[in-house]
């Protein structure tokens, strides 16, 4: 970029961890941090906001308010003061899925904890998917997986709700454990799948495609060119 | 309202022509098109990108510069700072080099097999390209399928330079995999009555890829990931392995490994040893965007290839065709294919279509640079660049209001912070580096050249030929991820402990480097990026 052009980039002023630097304003808080000097390895992964390495707590000076956010999917503010968080040590059940059934009582044995939330609502709205996590905790106290399941999909377990329940929930772990459980024993299974994975390992396939594998690269090309599309 | 009014101005033609267009198919190239405008405008092509390396055992290879830089670079290590003759610090039968998909399904197969697992990853477990796919899995598991048709379209999308043996690999395991990922719990996109909801990506000839909404590679690497911890395998972050130790015949036998967060270099011991480290395009070839993971820097290709493993299509890379192009925070971001098997379409500045949204994506990325740089058709940003639109509110058209929130959700939030709303607003893209189609050579079991180490993932190469398909990629890592894992802990069952372990390798590649007169300053793995004071 040439220097005019970098003088027309209005500059913004924000603390990364209590230290000032001014930045331009066009950058995410990830591109902030580097463009401060930070070489990151905690807080930093895909930079494209599908991993959850990245959540960052924040307050705009002269505001009492915490916000949260990940740091590649937000654009820095002026008066921005911000930390990352760089790991949350959260519980996670240990369990065997072929030992465990889609029912309150198991759940209960995993995550006694979804049992005693409050209803603060903290972990809903610190969520940077804007998911109602509470209400999928609710739907796993029902048993209610198939809902619970669908609503916490989104989740990159960024772990922000887990930093804010008074009562030490780990929701990201609690929901993986409701999606896996709904994907085992409650969606129905495929009518075709088992009966073609059958067919392959008892070699009913092989023929097929032993034939092409054989075939020289010129017929190839022709199979190819002439293959049928479906629409 | 993030479009400046120039671009709102330039967005009025898309949206005059969109109704004209619902339903309209525009025409495939020929053969004879996609050879032409692949030569012309591919950067695979465009020979002052590329250089052939002088050291290894692959000396004279061409590859992209900046992957010979790599390759063409001294150890981190200083060899007197570690001492093998000392206790390892870790002693096990099979050592995992990256924690990934690939790495994942590596450790769960290895671990069943009855073996002690050790996984070291250089971030955490799961920052991985894995996390990030979002279009879809393939397997042919229809009935109007079978693997055969599903092989037809990976050589004939790979240029028919596929390594016959492991494309075979790939598609016969699909199905299975599939059924492996479901059993454990994985959530596929699917019907009431559990039939899988399959569509079309670049270069299928039948509806194959199955999604997970447009968060497929990261439900399958959290379920992979949970159940790695299930398992209590043991898994070391932030700690890269920097080289490959071998024995006194030369295998494989463990790494050296980096704590990044303290500095200390650590040493592994194991039997056999998978390298699944994922791929390069952190290493920006020719000035690219990437839509890769911060860690995607070649680690794995450069230890492996220094114990002597051969690679193979080294020069291939893939430009996915739909990175983010606007506004710039989303520059390199990967579109998923997922909005063109939707029916998006890509436009040139006066709102035309110019090619068929589902060619390959070498043949699709190649169109839309012809289009801006040949043609001088593309959009000019207010950045500098120049791009194409990709008209997403098509499909609202074609499969209702809605479509784009319950199929593409990742898409819709990752613009919406930005300001800018799919559902009635073109995209702006234009291609993103993407993915290293070729890497170490392996065998169908998954083997590399050097004995006792295997490769999986992004790492391997000769499965996808010179252009991978959508779709194949998740299932890539999968398929020879779980077939590494199994066959190391198998083949780690009847060996002893490894003796001799040493670095000699490393220090007669430095011999060939100094000879070669490569400047001493150049060290790798990059491990990192650098990005600070850009």
């Amino acid at each position: 970029m040439s220097e005019a052009g970098k003088e027309s980039i209005k500059m913004v002023d924000i603390y990364i961890m209590g230290k000032h630097y001014a930045v331009p304003e066009t950058l995410t808080i990830m591109d902030a941090m580097e463009y401060a000097g930070y070489r990151l390895t905690r807080g930093c992964g895909c930079r494209a906001g599908f991993c959850g390495a990245c959540a960052t707590v924040y307050r705009l000076a002269g505001d009492y308010e915490l916000k949260v956010g990940l740091a590649c999917q937000t654009r820095v503010e002026e008066g921005m003061y911000l930390a990352q968080l760089p790991f949350f040590p959260g519980r996670k059940a240990d369990f065997d899925l072929e030992e465990i059934k889609p029912s309150v009582a198991d759940f209960a044995r995993l995550y006694p904890e979804v049992f005693r939330c409050l209803g603060c609502n903290s972990c809903s709205k610190v969520c940077p998917q804007d998911i109602d996590v509470m209400q999928y905790i609710a739907y796993i106290q029902r048993g209610d997986f198939a809902k619970a399941a669908d609503l916490s999909f989104d989740c990159l377990m960024c772990g922000l709700c887990v930093s804010r329940c008074p009562v030490n929930i780990v929701h990201y772990n609690a929901a993986l454990t409701a999606r896996r459980l709904y994907s085992r024993y409650i969606a129905k299974p495929d009518p075709f799948l088992e009966q073609r994975t059958r067919a392959i390992e008892e070699g009913t396939m092989d023929a097929e495609i032993d034939q092409l594998v054989a075939a020289d690269k010129e017929k190839l090309q022709e199979l190819y060119n002439n293959r049928e599309i479906e629409k | 309202m993030v479009y400046t009014p120039q671009l709102r101005e330039l967005m009025k033609k898309v949206e005059e022509s969109r109704s004209s267009r619902v339903g309209v198919v525009y025409p495939r190239m020929s053969p004879e098109e996609r050879r032409e405008v692949l030569q012309k405008f591919h950067p695979d092509y465009i020979e002052d990108g590329f250089r052939n390396i002088e050291v290894g055992i692959d000396k004279g290879v061409r590859m992209p510069t900046e992957m010979a830089d790599i390759f063409e670079s001294y150890s981190r290590l200083k060899l007197n700072e570690i001492d093998l003759a000392a206790e390892p610090d870790y002693d096990v039968d099979v050592l995992i080099i990256g924690g990934g998909g690939a790495g994942a399904s590596a450790a769960l197969e290895a671990h069943k097999a009855g073996a002690d697992v050790l996984v070291t990853t250089k971030l955490r477990f799961g920052d991985a390209n894995t996390m990030m796919a979002q279009g879809g899995i393939q397997a042919a598991d229809k009935e109007n399928d079978t693997p055969a048709i599903h092989y037809l379209d990976v050589i004939g999308g790979g240029r028919l330079e596929n390594v016959p043996e492991l494309a075979r690999a790939l598609v016969m395991d699909a199905p299975l995999v599939i059924k492996w990922l479901e059993d454990m719990g994985a959530m596929f996109d699917k019907k009431e009555d559990g039939t899988m909801i399959t569509g079309h990506g670049g270069g299928t000839s039948r509806k194959r890829m199955h999604t997970a909404r447009d968060y497929t590679g990261a439900e399958i690497m959290r379920t992979l990931r949970d159940e790695v911890y299930n398992k209590k395998i043991n898994v070391v972050e932030f700690s890269p392995a920097v080289e490959l130790i071998v024995d006194q015949k030369g295998r494989a036998a463990g790494a050296v490994l980096y704590n990044l967060e303290t500095g200390q270099y650590l040493f592994a011991r194991a039997k056999t040893v998978i390298i699944a480290t994922g791929g390069s395009g952190r290493l920006h070839y020719r000035g690219f965007p990437t839509s890769n993971h911060y860690g995607a820097t070649a680690d794995g290709l450069i230890i492996g290839y220094r114990a002597g493993a051969k690679t193979i299509y080294a020069d291939s890379i893939q430009y996915h065709p739909t990175g983010g192009a606007y506004p710039p925070q989303l520059l390199g971001l990967l579109v998923t294919e997922k909005t063109r098997g939707l029916g998006a379409t890509p436009l040139n500045i006066n709102g035309e279509q110019f090619v068929y949204h589902l060619e390959t994506r070498d043949v699709e990325s190649s169109a839309i640079i012809r289009e801006c740089e040949e043609r001088g058709l593309g959009v000019p940003l207010p950045t500098g660049i120049t791009a194409v639109w990709l008209d997403s509110p098509l499909i609202e058209l074609i499969h209702g209001e809605g479509t784009i929130e319950r199929q593409l959700p990742a898409m819709l939030r990752q613009f919406q912070r930005f300001d800018v709303d799919i559902r009635t607003e073109p995209m702006l893209i234009y291609p993103t580096l993407h993915y290293q189609n070729g890497g170490l050579l392996i065998d169908d079991s998954a083997r590399s050249s050097v004995e006792n180490l295997f490769v999986a993932g992004e790492t391997a190469g000769g499965i996808h030929g010179t252009n991978r398909l959508m779709g194949n990629s998740l299932l890539d890592i999968i398929v020879f991820g779980r077939r590494a894992g199994r066959n190391a802990a198998e083949q780690s069952k009847d060996m002893n402990v490894p003796e001799g372990l040493n670095l000699d390798h490393i220090e007669s590649y430095h011999r060939e480097l100094e000879q070669s007169g490569v400047p001493a300053d150049r060290v790798g793995p990059m491990l990192l990026p650098h990005y600070t004071h850009r």
